[in-house]
C-alpha cells in the first residue's frame, strides 16, 4: 500500500490570515454578547419565558450534531475498513473536536449563570439526560484526541481500529443523548417522540459530511492541493444518501403526528399556519436544504463541478439549520396544551395564541446571533491553528497520487 | 450540741441558697429550650406530610386577581419588565369548554407534582422536591440552563431575565436562575398558609383550600374525599399536589 504523506498548510496566504482575523472578530463579538447578557440579564435577548431556548441553542445544537457527524469519515475508514477514506481521517477527527468545542462554548455562554460551570461539572443528577450529555461530550473530546494520537503515532497504529470503533459507538450514544434532550420532554407535543434520537443521528451525518466537504474544498483551494473526482466522488454520493435519510425521518415524524388527532394542532402550526416556521420548513428545509442539493449532487449537468458540490454542501447546512430552527423554536412557539378540550380565553401568561398569531412570537436579538456565530469562529480558529501546526491534511488528493489500493 | 445545731442550720441554708442560685441559673435555659422545641424550625421536613391545595373553580371569579397580587407582594415580584419576561409564579386563566361553552376561571401555579419532570431533567439537581412534597429550585446550584422550563407541562416556571432590586429577605431570588411557586415554604414552616390562599380567603371567595393531603383528618383531605376533583394533565401521571374542583 502506498504511503500517504501528510503536510502542514503553509499558512502565509492572505486567505489564511483573513480566516484567522474573521474568526477572532467573531469570537470577540461573541464574548462581548455573553458579557452583556450576563451583565444586563437575558432581557436583552429575544428569548423569554415562553421561548426559553433561542438562536444560540440552534447554533450550538447544529455544531454539536455536525461534530458527531463529521467523525463519520474517519469511522468509515477505520470501522468499516473502507480505506479509501483513510487519507481524510485525521481532518475528520480534528473537526469533530473543534466543532464540539465551538458548540459547547455557545451553550455554556448562554447559561443564566455561566460562572457556575464548575457546578455543572461536579454536581450531577443522573436521571437527567443533560447531565449524561455533559459526560458524553467531554468523553467524546478525550476519545477523539486519543484517536488522533493513534492515527498520527506509528507505534500506536495497531490500536487505531479499536479506538475508531469506540469513537464510533460513543458518537452514536452521544447523538442519541442530544436527540433525547427533546425526545424526553413529555410536556411539548412537537418533541415528545422516540424518533428524535434517530432523526438527530441522521441529521448529524448529513451536516457533518457537508461541513467536512466544505472544509476539504476550502483547504485544498488554499493549499492548491489537487483534489479530483476520484476522492470527491464517494463522499459526494454519500451526502446525497444522508440528505435522503434525514428526509425519511422527517417524513415519518410528521406522518405519525398527522395520524394522532391530538397532534393535528401542532402539525397544522408547523406545516401550514406557523408563519416563519412554515416558511423555513418548506422553503428552507424541503426546497433549499433537500431538493436542491439532491439535484446538484445527482444531476449529470452539475455533479462533476466543485462549485456545485460546495453549493450542495452549503445548502445542506442551511437546510439543517432551518430544520433545527423549526424543531427547537417551533416546538416552543406552539402553546402547551394544559387543558385538553378547553379553549383558553384569557391568561396572564400567553397560554393562548398571541395577537392572532398561531404561535408565540420570537424575534432573536443581535446579541444572540453574535453568541451563536462565535461558536463557528471558535471552530474555525481552532481548525486553522491545528492544520498549521500539525500535519492533518494529505499533501495531495489528486487522482494520480491516490493509491490504487484505496479505490477498494 | 448548740454548735452542732448551728452547723446543721448553716449547711441547710447553704444548700437552700445553692438550690436557688442553681434554679435561677438553669431555669431560663430550660425555659428557652422548651420554647425552641415548640417551633422545630431546625428540624428536617417530614415525608409524613404532603402539602397540597384544592382549588374550587366554581368559587373563583374571572374579575378577581387577589391571589396573583398577594404573591407579587409577598415575594417582591415587582420588577417593571415586559410581560413575556415577567416572573410567573401564579397566573389567572380563563377557560371555555369547546363542546359546552361553559366558562371557568382558575389560578395556575406550580402543581408540586409527586413525580416532577423539572426535577428529572435538571442536570445539577438544583430542581428538587422536599420530603413534604414542595417542589423548589436551589438557587445556589441552578446554572440557568432552563431545561426545567422546557420540561414543565404547566409552564409554571420562569427565568430571572434582569437585575433584581427590592428583594424580600424571606424570599431570595437570583438573576440568571429559574424560579417558580414555592408554596410559600417559609410560611408553611411557620404554621401559616401560602399568601395566595390567605388573600383568597380574605377576599371572601374561599376558592383555595390548603393543607396536608396525608392527614385524613385535615380539612383538605376530608373535602377531597367528599367532592369530585381532578388533576391537570392526569394522563402524564405526575400526581400533582394541586387539585381542581368543578373543572
Amino acid at each position: 500500500m502506498k504511503k500517504i504523506n501528510y503536510c502542514l498548510i503553509e499558512g502565509k496566504s492572505v486567505a489564511f490570515f483573513a480566516g484567522i482575523a474573521v474568526s477572532v472578530v467573531l469570537i470577540l463579538l461573541g464574548l462581548f454578547a455573553a458579557y452583556n447578557m450576563e451583565h444586563h440579564g437575558h432581557i436583552i435577548s429575544g428569548m423569554d419565558n415562553q421561548i426559553v431556548w433561542g438562536i444560540p441553542h440552534v447554533f450550538a445544537i447544529f455544531l454539536i450534531l455536525a461534530a458527531s457527524g463529521v467523525l463519520n469519515v474517519a469511522s468509515i475508514s477505520s470501522v468499516f475498513r473502507k480505506i479509501f477514506y483513510s487519507p481524510l481521517a485525521r481532518l475528520s477527527a480534528l473537526l469533530a473536536i473543534t466543532l464540539l468545542v465551538g458548540g459547547l462554548i455557545v451553550l455554556v455562554l448562554d447559561l443564566g449563570r455561566p460562572d457556575r460551570l464548575i457546578v455543572a461539572m461536579t454536581s450531577y443528577n443522573f436521571k437527567s439526560i443533560f447531565a449524561w450529555n455533559i459526560i458524553l461530550y467531554n468523553g467524546f473530546i478525550v476519545i477523539c484526541l486519543i484517536y488522533l494520537w493513534f492515527m498520527m503515532e506509528r507505534r500506536m497504529q495497531k490500536y487505531y481500529p479499536t479506538v475508531g470503533l469506540i469513537a464510533f459507538i460513543w458518537r452514536l450514544i452521544l447523538t442519541t443523548g442530544t436527540g433525547s434532550i427533546f425526545g424526553f420532554l413529555v410536556a411539548r407535543e412537537a418533541y415528545h417522540t422516540a424518533l428524535m434520537p434517530p432523526l438527530f443521528i441522521a441529521l448529524s451525518l448529513s451536516l457533518g459530511l457537508a461541513v467536512f466537504l466544505i472544509v476539504l474544498l476550502l483547504d485544498c483551494f488554499e493549499t492548491h492541493c489537487p483534489l479530483e473526482e476520484g476522492i470527491l466522488h464517494r463522499p459526494k454520493s454519500l451526502l446525497g444518501v444522508f440528505i435522503a435519510v434525514v428526509f425519511y425521518f422527517v417524513m415519518v415524524y410528521h406522518l405519525a403526528h398527522l395520524y394522532f388527532t391530538g397532534r393535528h394542532g401542532v402539525e397544522y402550526f408547523i406545516l401550514a399556519g406557523g408563519g416563519i416556521h412554515t416558511i423555513l420548513f418548506w422553503g428552507g428545509y424541503i426546497f433549499l436544504g433537500t431538493i436542491l442539493p439532491l439535484l446538484l449532487l445527482y444531476h449529470e449537468r452539475f455533479t462533476k463541478s466543485h462549485a456545485s458540490i460546495a453549493a450542495a454542501a452549503l445548502l445542506t447546512i442551511f437546510g439543517g439549520f432551518a430544520l433545527l430552527y423549526v424543531i427547537i423554536i417551533g416546538g416552543q412557539a406552539y402553546p402547551i396544551e394544559i387543558f385538553p378540550g378547553m379553549e383558553v380565553i384569557s391568561s396572564g401568561f400567553f397560554d393562548m395564541p398571541v395577537n392572532g398569531l398561531a404561535g408565540h412570537p420570537y424575534m432573536p436579538s443581535i446579541w444572540e446571533f453574535m453568541l451563536g456565530l462565535s461558536g463557528i469562529g471558535i471552530t474555525a480558529l481552532l481548525t486553522l491553528v491545528a492544520v498549521k501546526i500539525l500535519p492533518f491534511m494529505p499533501c495531495s488528493l489528486a487522482d494520480v497520487s491516490l493509491d490504487p489500493d484505496l479505490k477498494d | 450540741m448548740n454548735e452542732e445545731n448551728s452547723s446543721t442550720q448553716s449547711r441547710r441554708a447553704f444548700l437552700k441558697n445553692s438550690a436557688i442560685v442553681a434554679g435561677v441559673t438553669v431555669a431560663p435555659g430550660v425555659l428557652l429550650y422548651s420554647v425552641s422545641q415548640a417551633k422545630p424550625s431546625g428540624d428536617a421536613v417530614s415525608s409524613k406530610v404532603r402539602w397540597g391545595m384544592l382549588i374550587d373553580t366554581t368559587k373563583c371569579t374571572d374579575d378577581c386577581n387577589e391571589c396573583v397580587t398577594a404573591c407579587t407582594n409577598e415575594h417582591g415580584l415587582t420588577e417593571d419588565v415586559p410581560a413575556n419576561v415577567k416572573p410567573q409564579w401564579i397566573r389567572k386563566i380563563g377557560l371555555r369548554d369547546k363542546q359546552t361553552s361553559k366558562e371557568y376561571s382558575l389560578p395556575m401555579m406550580c402543581q408540586h407534582c409527586e413525580n416532577p419532570p423539572c426535577v428529572d431533567v435538571c442536570p445539577t439537581g438544583a430542581s428538587f422536591k422536599r420530603d413534604d412534597g414542595i417542589v423548589l429550585v436551589d438557587r445556589h446550584i441552578c446554572i440557568g440552563c432552563r431545561y426545567c422550563m422546557m420540561a414543565c407541562p404547566y409552564k409554571a416556571r420562569s427565568f430571572v431575565h434582569e437585575t433584581l432590586e427590592h428583594q424580600k429577605p424571606h424570599s431570595p431570588r437570583g438573576k440568571g436562575t429559574v424560579e417558580g411557586c414555592t408554596l410559600c415554604a417559609y410560611r408553611i414552616d411557620n404554621d401559616q398558609e401560602p399568601a395566595c390562599v390567605e388573600a383568597c380567603a380574605k377576599k371572601g371567595h374561599q376558592a383555595m383550600l390548603f393543607g396536608d393531603l396525608n392527614d385524613a383528618n385535615s380539612e383538605i383531605a376530608k373535602k377531597l374525599k367528599e367532592v369530585t376533583s381532578s388533576a391537570l394533565r392526569p394522563d402524564l401521571r405526575l400526581n400533582p399536589g394541586v387539585r381542581y374542583q368543578g373543572l
